[in-house]
């Protein structure tokens, strides 16, 4: 039988207490908080209590609020068996934002976690592979951080391109510069002054 | 006839004078004339160019078909956004491909980053990365404007230097010279 939000809400509080934290109001997508080091004990609840039976990891993202110093870790959960699904949000330390990994019980959130730790540099304590999925592996910082900064391209590539109209002006100056080199070497150097070496233009 | 050459003056009536101009002559419409391209899809640009290979656009009947490995192609076709970690797999992929070889960027993303240009992951343009023969503009690009940017190449092959494209260790071994142009 599928349960309302409401009704997950309640069986999970009534087992953990003050580690859960009341429903969002419904106006938003129904979710509810849990205590960072609570969530695998909560999620095993979850997955394993027959009338709830959350046997599908929907989604794992995350969000940054740079005013209250938290990244909130969003987990859609679904079950399959009973139709019904819930959100539920820890909030983590800006600074060292650090969880248990999901990948135990549902086999999804090694890549879905990957994403999270890739682009808000999210640690998943317990993940087998805890690596970047998207970015190169050397890369610089989180970039789903509001306060990432650009590092400037990438290795040797450049993230600048000027407008067609400067190139153009750029080419303009290189052939003009070639034809004056060259009209410089056909004319007769005057004995005093040796004439100064042409570049080549390539 | 001689409008339908109007574009390429050099196409119609071409004055043989020479066994070398024969045999660049010969070269050049056997190599415009088999342009395998190297599948390049990074986005939608892909879709659209899987169109102009099919029935209605049909680039195989320029005797152009896609290959899969960029050892056995002319022309690299670059369709989409391009992002710096597949950057590094486009120089790789570039550098693996025999001379003379081709570049066709197409669509805004190839071409200058387009729509994601202010984004932290792209490459504003391939040329960044890859010397680019031609850029066919579109978001994506119609067949038909594909199809012309192809013909575009083509006009390029046909203006090869058989003895320019040679790699420079087989030009020493033959005396042959890279033909630098004379005006820049």
């Amino acid at each position: 039988m599928a349960l309302t939000p409401e009704q997950i809400q309640a069986a999970v509080a009534a087992k953990f207490g003050d580690a859960v934290g009341p429903l969002a109001p419904p106006a938003k997508d129904p979710f509810f908080t849990v205590k960072a080091d609570r969530l695998l004990e909560v999620c095993r609840f979850l997955k394993a209590e027959p009338t709830l039976a959350f046997d599908f990891l929907e989604d794992v993202t995350a969000t940054d609020h740079l005013k209250e110093n938290q990244i909130k870790v969003v987990y859609h959960l679904f079950s399959y068996a009973h139709r019904h699904g819930v959100v539920i949000k820890v909030e983590l330390d800006r600074a060292a934002p650090k969880v248990a990994s999901l990948e135990p019980l549902w086999k999804t959130a090694d890549w879905l976690e990957r994403e999270v730790y890739d682009l808000f540099g999210v640690t998943f304590e317990g993940h087998p592979d805890m690596r970047r999925i998207m970015m190169p592996d050397d890369w610089v910082g989180h970039p789903l951080r509001k306060d990432y900064q650009e590092a400037g391209g990438y290795e040797d590539i450049s993230n600048v391109r000027d407008s067609s109209l400067v190139e153009y002006r750029r080419m303009d100056d290189a052939v003009r510069e070639a034809v004056e080199a060259k009209a410089k070497a056909a004319a007769p150097a005057t004995p005093s002054t040796p004439l100064a070496p042409t570049g080549t233009v390539h | 006839m001689a409008n339908d050459y109007a574009h390429d003056p050099g196409a119609g009536a071409q004055i043989l004078t020479t066994r070398s101009n024969i045999v660049q002559e010969v070269f050049n419409m056997a190599r415009k004339s088999s342009v395998w391209f190297l599948l390049f899809g990074l986005a939608c640009c892909g879709i659209e160019l899987m169109q102009t290979g099919g029935p209605r656009a049909d680039l195989d009947r320029f005797g152009s078909v896609p290959r899969a490995t960029p050892r056995q192609s002319d022309l690299m076709i670059v369709a989409g956004t391009l992002t710096y970690k597949m950057a590094i797999r486009c120089r790789l992929l570039y550098q693996q491909m025999p001379e003379p070889k081709y570049v066709l960027s197409m669509g805004s993303c190839a071409t200058c980053g387009g729509l994601f240009q202010y984004s932290y992951s792209v490459v504003k343009g391939v040329d960044k990365i890859v010397p680019v023969d031609v850029y066919v503009p579109g978001c994506p690009p119609r067949p038909e404007a594909l199809t012309e940017g192809f013909m575009r190449i083509q006009d390029l092959m046909m203006r090869e230097r058989w003895k320019a494209k040679m790699r420079p260790n087989v030009q020493e071994k033959l005396g042959v010279q890279y033909n630098v142009p004379e005006n820049v």
